[in-house]
Protein backbone atom coordinates (compact mmCIF):
# COMPACT_ATOMS: atom_id res chain seq x y z
CA UNK A 1 0.00 0.00 0.00
CA UNK A 2 1.60 3.37 -0.68
CA UNK A 3 2.59 5.84 2.48
CA UNK A 4 -0.54 7.77 2.96
CA UNK A 5 -0.23 11.13 2.07
CA UNK A 6 -0.14 13.98 5.06
CA UNK A 7 -2.15 16.96 4.42
CA UNK A 8 -1.35 18.63 7.50
CA UNK A 9 2.40 18.36 7.49
CA UNK A 10 4.14 21.60 6.78
CA UNK A 11 7.89 20.99 6.40
CA UNK A 12 10.14 22.27 8.91
CA UNK A 13 7.02 23.63 11.09
CA UNK A 14 7.67 20.21 13.79
CA UNK A 15 11.30 21.31 13.77
CA UNK A 16 10.97 25.16 14.29
CA UNK A 17 7.91 24.54 17.23
CA UNK A 18 10.71 21.68 19.04
CA UNK A 19 12.95 24.68 18.90
CA UNK A 20 10.31 27.24 20.35
CA UNK A 21 9.51 25.14 22.88
CA UNK A 22 13.17 24.17 23.59
CA UNK A 23 14.22 27.88 23.62
CA UNK A 24 10.80 28.74 25.68
CA UNK A 25 12.51 26.12 28.54
CA UNK A 26 16.07 26.83 28.48
CA UNK A 27 16.51 29.89 30.14
CA UNK A 28 14.35 29.38 32.74
CA UNK A 29 16.25 25.80 33.20
CA UNK A 30 19.79 27.21 33.60
CA UNK A 31 17.92 29.75 35.93
CA UNK A 32 16.66 26.99 37.76
CA UNK A 33 19.66 24.97 38.08
CA UNK A 34 22.19 27.38 38.89
CA UNK A 35 20.21 28.72 41.84
CA UNK A 36 21.77 24.94 43.84
CA UNK A 37 25.56 26.05 42.74
CA UNK A 38 27.86 26.01 45.37
CA UNK A 39 30.21 28.93 44.00
CA UNK A 40 29.18 32.52 43.51
CA UNK A 41 28.81 32.65 40.29
CA UNK A 42 25.62 32.39 37.92
CA UNK A 43 27.57 30.71 35.16
CA UNK A 44 30.08 28.95 36.22
CA UNK A 45 29.03 25.77 37.85
CA UNK A 46 30.75 24.84 41.68
CA UNK A 47 28.75 21.60 42.35
CA UNK A 48 25.32 20.92 44.22
CA UNK A 49 23.98 23.39 47.29
CA UNK A 50 21.44 24.70 48.96
CA UNK A 51 23.35 27.28 50.19
CA UNK A 52 21.75 29.61 48.14
CA UNK A 53 18.21 28.54 49.61
CA UNK A 54 19.13 29.28 53.15
CA UNK A 55 21.00 32.58 52.41
CA UNK A 56 17.72 33.80 50.87
CA UNK A 57 15.89 32.18 53.76
CA UNK A 58 17.96 33.78 56.39
CA UNK A 59 17.60 37.35 54.47
CA UNK A 60 15.44 39.36 56.53
CA UNK A 61 14.58 41.41 52.90
CA UNK A 62 13.56 38.86 51.51
CA UNK A 63 10.95 37.32 53.80
CA UNK A 64 9.84 40.20 54.77
CA UNK A 65 9.14 41.10 51.23
CA UNK A 66 7.59 37.86 50.18
CA UNK A 67 5.06 38.20 53.26
CA UNK A 68 4.22 41.55 52.27
CA UNK A 69 3.51 40.38 48.57
CA UNK A 70 1.73 37.59 49.77
CA UNK A 71 -0.52 40.04 52.00
CA UNK A 72 -0.76 42.49 48.79
CA UNK A 73 -2.18 39.44 46.77
CA UNK A 74 -4.71 37.77 49.21
CA UNK A 75 -6.62 41.24 50.29
CA UNK A 76 -6.58 42.31 46.63
CA UNK A 77 -7.48 39.13 45.16
CA UNK A 78 -10.14 38.81 47.70
CA UNK A 79 -11.92 42.28 47.01
CA UNK A 80 -11.28 42.10 43.16
CA UNK A 81 -13.19 38.16 43.25
CA UNK A 82 -16.23 39.72 45.00
CA UNK A 83 -16.06 42.56 42.91
CA UNK A 84 -15.78 40.42 39.78
CA UNK A 85 -18.42 38.20 40.82
CA UNK A 86 -20.84 40.66 41.35
CA UNK A 87 -20.68 42.13 38.05
CA UNK A 88 -20.27 38.58 36.41
CA UNK A 89 -24.09 38.30 37.45
CA UNK A 90 -24.89 41.48 36.40
CA UNK A 91 -23.45 41.35 33.12
CA UNK A 92 -24.21 38.10 31.82
CA UNK A 93 -27.66 35.75 31.02
CA UNK A 94 -29.46 38.74 29.88
CA UNK A 95 -30.36 40.81 26.25
CA UNK A 96 -28.13 43.43 25.60
CA UNK A 97 -29.51 46.65 27.58
CA UNK A 98 -28.49 50.16 27.60
CA UNK A 99 -24.89 50.43 29.55
CA UNK A 100 -23.79 47.23 29.62
CA UNK A 101 -20.99 47.49 26.05
CA UNK A 102 -19.77 50.54 28.92
CA UNK A 103 -19.94 48.10 31.67
CA UNK A 104 -17.30 45.83 29.37
CA UNK A 105 -15.48 48.33 28.84
CA UNK A 106 -14.90 50.05 32.10
CA UNK A 107 -14.25 46.46 33.55
CA UNK A 108 -11.54 45.67 31.02
CA UNK A 109 -10.11 49.14 31.13
CA UNK A 110 -7.18 47.60 33.07
CA UNK A 111 -6.43 45.57 30.30
CA UNK A 112 -5.82 48.35 27.77
CA UNK A 113 -4.09 50.69 29.14
CA UNK A 114 0.14 50.21 29.14
CA UNK A 115 0.75 49.48 32.42
CA UNK A 116 3.73 52.39 32.71
CA UNK A 117 0.63 54.81 32.16
CA UNK A 118 -1.88 53.41 34.73
CA UNK A 119 1.42 53.62 36.96
CA UNK A 120 2.59 57.34 36.29
CA UNK A 121 -0.73 57.98 36.97
CA UNK A 122 -1.26 56.41 40.16
CA UNK A 123 2.08 57.73 41.18
CA UNK A 124 0.76 61.50 40.35
CA UNK A 125 -3.13 61.01 42.22
CA UNK A 126 -1.56 58.75 45.11
CA UNK A 127 1.53 61.23 46.01
CA UNK A 128 -0.97 64.33 46.38
CA UNK A 129 -3.40 61.49 48.67
CA UNK A 130 -0.19 60.65 50.79
CA UNK A 131 0.06 64.55 51.55
CA UNK A 132 -3.00 65.72 52.00
CA UNK A 133 -3.99 62.64 54.36
CA UNK A 134 -0.48 61.68 55.87
CA UNK A 135 -1.41 57.95 55.28
CA UNK A 136 1.14 55.82 53.53
CA UNK A 137 0.37 52.08 54.33
CA UNK A 138 -0.35 49.16 51.99
CA UNK A 139 -3.74 51.14 51.14
CA UNK A 140 -2.42 52.29 47.65
CA UNK A 141 -0.64 48.99 46.77
CA UNK A 142 -3.97 47.03 47.88
CA UNK A 143 -6.35 49.08 46.15
CA UNK A 144 -4.28 49.15 42.65
CA UNK A 145 -3.48 45.93 42.70
CA UNK A 146 -7.20 45.31 43.39
CA UNK A 147 -8.37 47.61 39.87
CA UNK A 148 -5.82 45.78 37.98
CA UNK A 149 -6.87 41.87 39.03
CA UNK A 150 -10.68 43.20 38.39
CA UNK A 151 -10.41 41.86 34.98
CA UNK A 152 -8.65 38.60 35.44
CA UNK A 153 -10.76 37.48 37.66
CA UNK A 154 -14.14 38.55 35.95
CA UNK A 155 -13.01 36.36 32.77
CA UNK A 156 -12.86 32.24 34.19
CA UNK A 157 -16.29 33.79 36.22
CA UNK A 158 -18.06 35.10 33.42
CA UNK A 159 -17.17 32.46 31.16
CA UNK A 160 -18.52 30.03 33.60
CA UNK A 161 -21.76 31.71 34.15
CA UNK A 162 -21.96 31.73 30.42
CA UNK A 163 -21.89 27.89 30.27
CA UNK A 164 -24.85 27.83 32.81
CA UNK A 165 -28.24 28.54 31.42
CA UNK A 166 -31.11 29.81 33.80
CA UNK A 167 -33.26 26.12 33.69
CA UNK A 168 -32.12 25.04 37.49
CA UNK A 169 -32.11 28.48 39.02
CA UNK A 170 -35.88 28.93 37.28
CA UNK A 171 -36.96 25.41 38.76
CA UNK A 172 -36.03 26.37 42.19
CA UNK A 173 -38.02 29.65 41.85
CA UNK A 174 -40.83 27.71 40.74
CA UNK A 175 -40.52 25.77 43.91
CA UNK A 176 -40.59 29.13 45.70
CA UNK A 177 -37.08 29.67 46.71
CA UNK A 178 -36.67 33.34 47.92
CA UNK A 179 -33.86 35.02 45.19
CA UNK A 180 -31.74 35.09 48.41
CA UNK A 181 -31.56 30.96 48.58
CA UNK A 182 -31.93 30.33 44.85
CA UNK A 183 -28.13 32.05 44.62
CA UNK A 184 -26.49 30.46 47.46
CA UNK A 185 -28.32 26.86 47.02
CA UNK A 186 -27.92 27.16 42.92
CA UNK A 187 -26.14 29.44 41.66
CA UNK A 188 -23.19 30.03 43.66
CA UNK A 189 -21.97 25.84 43.96
CA UNK A 190 -22.31 25.62 40.23
CA UNK A 191 -20.18 28.71 39.98
CA UNK A 192 -17.95 27.74 42.58
CA UNK A 193 -14.85 26.40 40.01
CA UNK A 194 -14.86 29.77 38.30
CA UNK A 195 -14.98 31.83 40.97
CA UNK A 196 -12.08 29.70 42.38
CA UNK A 197 -10.21 29.97 39.21
CA UNK A 198 -10.84 34.05 39.03
CA UNK A 199 -9.25 34.03 42.33
CA UNK A 200 -6.51 32.05 41.58
CA UNK A 201 -5.96 34.18 38.67
CA UNK A 202 -6.06 37.67 40.19
CA UNK A 203 -3.89 36.13 42.61
CA UNK A 204 -0.93 35.34 40.51
CA UNK A 205 -1.55 38.57 38.58
CA UNK A 206 -0.74 40.27 41.73
CA UNK A 207 1.74 38.19 42.39
CA UNK A 208 3.88 39.37 39.33
CA UNK A 209 3.29 42.57 39.22
CA UNK A 210 6.43 44.90 38.63
CA UNK A 211 5.34 48.39 37.15
CA UNK A 212 2.90 49.04 39.13
CA UNK A 213 3.97 48.22 42.80
CA UNK A 214 7.48 49.97 41.80
CA UNK A 215 5.62 53.41 41.60
CA UNK A 216 3.35 53.32 43.91
CA UNK A 217 4.80 51.72 47.20
CA UNK A 218 6.47 53.94 49.73
CA UNK A 219 9.77 53.92 51.34
CA UNK A 220 10.30 50.20 52.72
CA UNK A 221 7.25 48.75 51.14
CA UNK A 222 9.08 46.30 48.33
CA UNK A 223 7.48 42.90 47.21
CA UNK A 224 8.91 40.72 46.19
CA UNK A 225 9.45 41.47 42.47
CA UNK A 226 10.20 45.36 43.31
CA UNK A 227 12.97 43.72 45.68
CA UNK A 228 14.44 41.69 42.74
CA UNK A 229 13.80 44.38 40.32
CA UNK A 230 16.36 46.34 42.71
CA UNK A 231 18.96 43.53 43.15
CA UNK A 232 19.16 42.93 39.46
CA UNK A 233 20.88 46.36 39.14
CA UNK A 234 23.77 45.22 40.94
CA UNK A 235 26.33 41.93 40.80
CA UNK A 236 23.94 38.71 41.09
CA UNK A 237 24.51 35.79 43.39
CA UNK A 238 22.49 32.68 43.10
CA UNK A 239 20.29 33.79 45.52
CA UNK A 240 18.53 35.36 43.26
CA UNK A 241 18.01 32.32 41.46
CA UNK A 242 16.91 30.43 44.72
CA UNK A 243 13.99 33.29 45.15
CA UNK A 244 12.82 32.98 41.48
CA UNK A 245 13.35 29.53 41.87
CA UNK A 246 10.59 28.97 44.74
CA UNK A 247 8.20 31.98 43.25
CA UNK A 248 8.56 29.83 39.78
CA UNK A 249 7.37 26.60 41.46
CA UNK A 250 4.72 28.60 43.18
CA UNK A 251 3.25 29.91 40.43
CA UNK A 252 3.39 26.53 38.41
CA UNK A 253 1.64 25.08 41.30
CA UNK A 254 -1.13 27.47 41.09
CA UNK A 255 -1.23 28.15 37.15
CA UNK A 256 -1.50 23.97 37.30
CA UNK A 257 -3.87 24.12 39.63
CA UNK A 258 -5.71 26.77 37.85
CA UNK A 259 -5.74 24.60 34.32
CA UNK A 260 -7.42 21.58 36.10
CA UNK A 261 -9.79 23.50 37.18
CA UNK A 262 -11.16 25.61 34.26
CA UNK A 263 -11.08 22.86 32.37
CA UNK A 264 -13.51 20.64 34.54
CA UNK A 265 -16.99 21.36 32.31
CA UNK A 266 -19.82 21.06 33.87
CA UNK B 1 -54.57 46.71 39.92
CA UNK B 2 -51.67 46.70 37.65
CA UNK B 3 -51.78 44.62 34.43
CA UNK B 4 -49.20 41.56 33.70
CA UNK B 5 -48.03 44.06 31.28
CA UNK B 6 -47.10 46.77 33.85
CA UNK B 7 -45.76 44.09 36.50
CA UNK B 8 -43.25 42.43 33.70
CA UNK B 9 -42.19 46.06 32.85
CA UNK B 10 -41.16 46.11 36.49
CA UNK B 11 -39.68 43.41 36.61
CA UNK B 12 -37.56 44.10 33.85
CA UNK B 13 -36.50 47.38 35.19
CA UNK B 14 -35.64 46.23 38.89
CA UNK B 15 -33.76 44.01 37.42
CA UNK B 16 -31.62 46.59 35.15
CA UNK B 17 -31.73 48.32 38.54
CA UNK B 18 -29.94 45.21 40.37
CA UNK B 19 -27.39 44.69 37.34
CA UNK B 20 -26.15 48.65 37.75
CA UNK B 21 -26.10 47.42 41.69
CA UNK B 22 -23.92 44.36 41.35
CA UNK B 23 -21.93 46.15 38.98
CA UNK B 24 -21.19 49.19 41.32
CA UNK B 25 -18.36 47.98 43.44
CA UNK B 26 -16.42 47.11 40.39
CA UNK B 27 -16.84 50.52 38.62
CA UNK B 28 -15.92 52.02 41.63
CA UNK B 29 -12.68 50.23 42.61
CA UNK B 30 -11.16 50.84 38.31
CA UNK B 31 -12.72 54.77 38.72
CA UNK B 32 -10.58 55.37 41.77
CA UNK B 33 -7.55 53.29 40.76
CA UNK B 34 -7.76 53.33 36.71
CA UNK B 35 -10.01 55.95 35.15
CA UNK B 36 -9.65 58.55 37.29
CA UNK B 37 -6.23 59.04 37.13
CA UNK B 38 -5.92 58.64 34.02
CA UNK B 39 -7.93 61.71 33.53
CA UNK B 40 -5.66 63.74 35.87
CA UNK B 41 -2.67 62.75 33.65
CA UNK B 42 -4.91 64.57 30.76
CA UNK B 43 -4.93 67.84 33.48
CA UNK B 44 -1.17 67.45 34.29
CA UNK B 45 0.07 67.68 30.64
CA UNK B 46 -1.64 70.70 30.33
CA UNK B 47 0.42 72.50 33.46
CA UNK B 48 3.87 73.90 33.87
CA UNK B 49 6.45 71.80 35.45
CA UNK B 50 7.19 72.61 39.43
CA UNK B 51 11.42 73.02 40.15
CA UNK B 52 11.50 69.72 42.06
CA UNK B 53 9.34 67.58 40.17
CA UNK B 54 5.42 67.46 40.68
CA UNK B 55 3.72 70.93 38.73
CA UNK B 56 3.03 73.96 38.70
CA UNK B 57 -0.89 74.95 38.38
CA UNK B 58 -0.42 76.98 35.25
CA UNK B 59 -2.16 76.25 31.99
CA UNK B 60 1.02 75.41 29.22
CA UNK B 61 1.31 73.76 26.26
CA UNK B 62 4.67 72.96 26.46
CA UNK B 63 4.32 69.64 27.65
CA UNK B 64 2.52 68.83 23.79
CA UNK B 65 5.05 70.74 22.47
CA UNK B 66 8.14 68.85 24.01
CA UNK B 67 7.18 65.53 23.32
CA UNK B 68 7.90 66.42 19.30
CA UNK B 69 9.86 69.25 19.82
CA UNK B 70 12.49 71.16 21.64
CA UNK B 71 14.14 74.83 22.04
CA UNK B 72 17.61 75.78 21.13
CA UNK B 73 19.13 77.05 24.32
CA UNK B 74 21.31 79.13 22.43
CA UNK B 75 18.90 80.38 19.60
CA UNK B 76 15.45 79.93 21.05
CA UNK B 77 14.80 78.22 18.02
CA UNK B 78 12.31 75.20 17.80
CA UNK B 79 13.55 71.72 16.19
CA UNK B 80 13.13 68.28 16.26
CA UNK B 81 13.48 66.45 19.79
CA UNK B 82 15.89 64.39 18.19
CA UNK B 83 16.26 62.62 21.98
CA UNK B 84 12.59 61.83 21.91
CA UNK B 85 12.18 61.00 18.16
CA UNK B 86 15.26 58.40 18.62
CA UNK B 87 13.73 56.77 21.67
CA UNK B 88 10.43 56.62 19.60
CA UNK B 89 11.68 55.43 17.04
CA UNK B 90 13.59 52.52 18.60
CA UNK B 91 10.52 51.50 20.43
CA UNK B 92 8.15 51.26 17.09
CA UNK B 93 11.04 49.52 15.32
CA UNK B 94 11.70 47.17 18.41
CA UNK B 95 7.92 46.25 18.65
CA UNK B 96 7.85 45.63 15.32
CA UNK B 97 10.89 43.76 15.15
CA UNK B 98 9.60 41.71 17.83
CA UNK B 99 6.18 41.02 16.41
CA UNK B 100 7.64 39.80 13.02
CA UNK B 101 10.22 37.85 14.72
CA UNK B 102 7.44 36.16 17.17
CA UNK B 103 5.38 35.57 14.04
CA UNK B 104 7.97 33.61 12.05
CA UNK B 105 8.81 31.48 15.03
CA UNK B 106 5.26 31.43 16.87
CA UNK B 107 3.46 30.42 12.99
CA UNK B 108 4.87 27.08 12.73
CA UNK B 109 4.63 26.33 16.53
CA UNK B 110 0.91 27.17 16.58
CA UNK B 111 0.31 24.86 13.39
CA UNK B 112 2.49 22.19 14.98
CA UNK B 113 0.43 22.38 18.07
CA UNK B 114 -2.82 22.62 16.11
CA UNK B 115 -2.32 19.29 14.20
CA UNK B 116 -1.49 17.24 16.78
CA UNK B 117 -4.05 14.60 18.15
CA UNK B 118 -6.48 16.66 20.93
CA UNK B 119 -4.83 15.24 23.62
CA UNK B 120 -1.60 16.05 23.10
CA UNK B 121 -2.48 19.30 22.22
CA UNK B 122 -3.53 20.01 25.79
CA UNK B 123 -0.67 19.16 26.56
CA UNK B 124 1.17 21.16 24.21
CA UNK B 125 -0.62 24.05 24.70
CA UNK B 126 -0.16 23.46 28.45
CA UNK B 127 3.96 23.92 27.78
CA UNK B 128 3.14 27.09 25.91
CA UNK B 129 0.98 28.61 28.93
CA UNK B 130 3.44 27.70 31.73
CA UNK B 131 6.07 30.39 31.08
CA UNK B 132 2.88 32.61 29.79
CA UNK B 133 2.03 32.27 33.53
CA UNK B 134 5.35 32.44 35.00
CA UNK B 135 6.68 36.32 36.74
CA UNK B 136 7.57 38.46 33.84
CA UNK B 137 10.49 40.15 35.58
CA UNK B 138 11.85 36.11 36.77
CA UNK B 139 11.62 35.36 32.80
CA UNK B 140 13.35 38.48 31.95
CA UNK B 141 16.42 37.58 34.46
CA UNK B 142 16.58 34.60 33.08
CA UNK B 143 17.21 35.95 29.68
CA UNK B 144 19.61 38.40 31.31
CA UNK B 145 21.74 34.81 32.13
CA UNK B 146 21.59 33.20 29.49
CA UNK B 147 22.70 36.06 27.54
CA UNK B 148 25.87 37.37 29.97
CA UNK B 149 29.65 37.20 28.56
CA UNK B 150 29.88 34.52 30.94
CA UNK B 151 26.62 32.96 30.05
CA UNK B 152 25.18 29.98 27.80
CA UNK B 153 24.63 31.48 24.91
CA UNK B 154 28.42 32.87 25.09
CA UNK B 155 29.93 29.90 26.31
CA UNK B 156 28.05 27.69 23.43
CA UNK B 157 29.35 30.34 20.67
CA UNK B 158 32.98 30.43 21.98
CA UNK B 159 32.73 26.56 22.35
CA UNK B 160 31.63 25.93 18.70
CA UNK B 161 34.49 28.10 17.58
CA UNK B 162 31.83 30.47 15.76
CA UNK B 163 33.45 33.54 18.09
CA UNK B 164 37.14 33.65 19.84
CA UNK B 165 35.68 36.01 22.22
CA UNK B 166 32.53 36.36 24.06
CA UNK B 167 30.50 39.29 22.30
CA UNK B 168 28.41 41.32 24.20
CA UNK B 169 24.79 40.88 23.90
CA UNK B 170 23.61 42.45 27.44
CA UNK B 171 22.73 46.09 27.35
CA UNK B 172 22.42 46.40 23.45
CA UNK B 173 19.10 47.21 21.97
CA UNK B 174 19.74 42.86 20.53
CA UNK B 175 19.38 42.25 24.17
CA UNK B 176 15.93 44.12 24.46
CA UNK B 177 14.63 42.68 21.08
CA UNK B 178 15.59 39.01 22.30
CA UNK B 179 14.28 39.41 25.95
CA UNK B 180 11.10 40.69 24.12
CA UNK B 181 10.67 37.66 21.64
CA UNK B 182 11.08 35.67 24.71
CA UNK B 183 9.02 37.20 26.99
CA UNK B 184 5.93 37.83 24.13
CA UNK B 185 6.02 34.59 22.21
CA UNK B 186 3.38 32.74 24.25
CA UNK B 187 0.88 35.88 22.83
CA UNK B 188 1.81 35.18 19.50
CA UNK B 189 0.92 31.32 19.77
CA UNK B 190 -2.26 31.27 21.87
CA UNK B 191 -4.03 33.06 19.38
CA UNK B 192 -2.50 32.05 16.72
CA UNK B 193 -3.57 28.61 17.97
CA UNK B 194 -7.01 29.94 18.39
CA UNK B 195 -7.82 30.19 14.96
CA UNK B 196 -5.73 27.51 13.71
CA UNK B 197 -7.49 24.66 15.97
CA UNK B 198 -10.60 25.87 13.75
CA UNK B 199 -9.35 25.37 10.09
CA UNK B 200 -11.07 23.27 8.18
CA UNK B 201 -8.62 20.44 6.86
CA UNK B 202 -11.17 19.68 4.36
CA UNK B 203 -9.93 23.20 2.06
CA UNK B 204 -6.38 21.67 2.81
CA UNK B 205 -7.16 18.46 1.18
CA UNK B 206 -9.44 19.85 -2.16
CA UNK B 207 -5.89 21.95 -2.68
CA UNK B 208 -4.05 19.13 -2.59
CA UNK B 209 -6.12 17.24 -5.20
CA UNK B 210 -5.90 20.12 -7.16
CA UNK B 211 -2.39 19.74 -7.36
CA UNK B 212 -0.86 22.31 -5.36
CA UNK B 213 2.76 22.04 -3.65
CA UNK B 214 2.62 22.09 0.18
CA UNK B 215 4.43 25.46 -0.01
CA UNK B 216 1.26 26.96 -2.13
CA UNK B 217 -1.36 25.18 0.34
CA UNK B 218 0.47 27.34 3.33
CA UNK B 219 0.35 30.77 1.38
CA UNK B 220 -2.77 30.29 -0.75
CA UNK B 221 -5.48 28.31 1.56
CA UNK B 222 -3.80 28.20 5.24
CA UNK B 223 -2.55 31.88 5.77
CA UNK B 224 -5.73 33.70 4.15
CA UNK B 225 -7.44 31.80 6.75
CA UNK B 226 -5.71 31.83 9.62
CA UNK B 227 -5.47 35.50 8.94
CA UNK B 228 -7.41 36.92 12.39
CA UNK B 229 -4.84 35.00 14.19
CA UNK B 230 -2.06 36.43 12.72
CA UNK B 231 -3.72 39.98 13.04
CA UNK B 232 -4.86 39.01 16.80
CA UNK B 233 -1.12 37.53 17.77
CA UNK B 234 0.44 40.71 15.97
CA UNK B 235 -1.14 43.42 17.75
CA UNK B 236 -1.32 41.47 21.13
CA UNK B 237 2.83 41.52 20.67
CA UNK B 238 3.29 45.04 19.38
CA UNK B 239 0.94 46.62 22.10
CA UNK B 240 3.24 45.74 25.23
CA UNK B 241 6.01 45.41 23.52
CA UNK B 242 5.42 49.28 22.62
CA UNK B 243 5.02 49.80 26.29
CA UNK B 244 7.72 47.35 27.73
CA UNK B 245 9.34 48.92 30.71
CA UNK B 246 10.33 46.15 32.60
CA UNK B 247 12.51 44.17 29.73
CA UNK B 248 14.54 47.89 28.69
CA UNK B 249 15.33 48.34 31.97
CA UNK B 250 16.84 44.88 32.70
CA UNK B 251 18.27 44.16 29.57
CA UNK B 252 18.67 47.28 28.31
CA UNK B 253 20.86 48.37 31.16
CA UNK B 254 19.43 51.85 31.19
CA UNK B 255 21.34 53.02 28.06
CA UNK B 256 18.95 51.96 25.80
CA UNK B 257 15.79 53.16 26.63
CA UNK B 258 11.91 53.04 25.53
CA UNK B 259 9.23 54.91 25.38
CA UNK B 260 8.25 53.45 28.57
CA UNK B 261 11.75 53.93 30.45
CA UNK B 262 11.55 57.63 28.89
CA UNK B 263 8.55 58.49 30.67
CA UNK B 264 9.70 56.81 34.02
CA UNK B 265 12.27 59.28 33.59
CA UNK B 266 10.23 62.47 33.25
CA UNK B 267 8.89 61.70 36.82
CA UNK B 268 12.41 60.55 38.37
CA UNK B 269 15.78 62.54 37.02
CA UNK B 270 13.68 64.56 34.32
CA UNK B 271 11.87 66.09 37.01
CA UNK B 272 9.25 67.42 33.93
CA UNK B 273 6.13 65.33 35.30
CA UNK B 274 3.92 67.59 32.25
CA UNK B 275 6.25 66.43 29.55
CA UNK B 276 5.90 62.58 31.23
CA UNK B 277 2.20 62.84 31.01
CA UNK B 278 1.73 63.79 27.55
CA UNK B 279 4.58 61.00 26.59
CA UNK B 280 2.32 58.61 28.47
CA UNK B 281 -0.77 59.80 26.74
CA UNK B 282 1.11 59.63 23.46
CA UNK B 283 1.60 55.79 23.73
CA UNK B 284 -1.72 55.05 25.21
CA UNK B 285 -3.28 57.07 21.98
CA UNK B 286 -1.12 54.72 19.93
CA UNK B 287 -2.15 51.65 21.85
CA UNK B 288 -5.49 53.06 21.75
CA UNK B 289 -5.85 52.98 17.97
CA UNK B 290 -4.06 49.25 17.52
CA UNK B 291 -6.93 47.97 19.84
CA UNK B 292 -9.61 49.34 18.17
CA UNK B 293 -8.44 48.55 15.06
CA UNK B 294 -7.76 44.88 16.54
CA UNK B 295 -11.51 45.20 17.97
CA UNK B 296 -12.94 46.21 14.07
CA UNK B 297 -11.19 43.54 12.38
CA UNK B 298 -10.55 40.84 14.13
CA UNK B 299 -12.78 40.58 17.38
CA UNK B 300 -16.20 42.19 15.79
CA UNK B 301 -16.39 40.17 12.66
CA UNK B 302 -15.00 36.57 14.92
CA UNK B 303 -18.18 36.94 16.72
CA UNK B 304 -20.20 37.81 14.18
CA UNK B 305 -19.46 34.36 12.78
CA UNK B 306 -19.47 32.41 15.42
Amino acid sequence: MARTFAIKRQPGFATIAMICIALLYIPIFTLVVYAFNEGNSVAIWKGFSLRWFHAAWNNDKVVDASIRSVRIASVAALIATVAATMAALATTRTKPYRGLTFKYAFINQPLMIPEIVTAVALLIVFARVKVATGYSGLGYLIAAHTAFCIPFAYLPIRARLESMDLTLETAAADLYAKPWKVFTRVTLPLLWPGIIAGLMLAFVISLDDVVITEFVKSGGQDTLPTYMLGQLRRVVTPEMNAISTVFLAISILIVTVFFFISRRRT
Amino acid sequence: MASAAEIAEKAERDDIRNRWLLTTPAIAIIFLAGIGPLLVVVLYSFLTPGPYGDVKWEFSTGAWVGVFLQRDIFEGTLGIADAHLSIFLRSVWLSFATTILTLIFGFPTAYFIATRSEKTQALWLFLITIPFWTNLLIRTFAVQEVIRNEGLLNSFLVWSGIVSAPVQILYTDWAIALGMIYVYLPLMVLPLYASMEKLDFRLVEAGYDLYATRFKVLTRIVIPLVKPGVIAGSILVFIPSLGAYVTPRVLGGGKQMMLGNLIELQFGAGRNWPLGAALALTLTVIVTVALLFYVRYVAAPERRNG
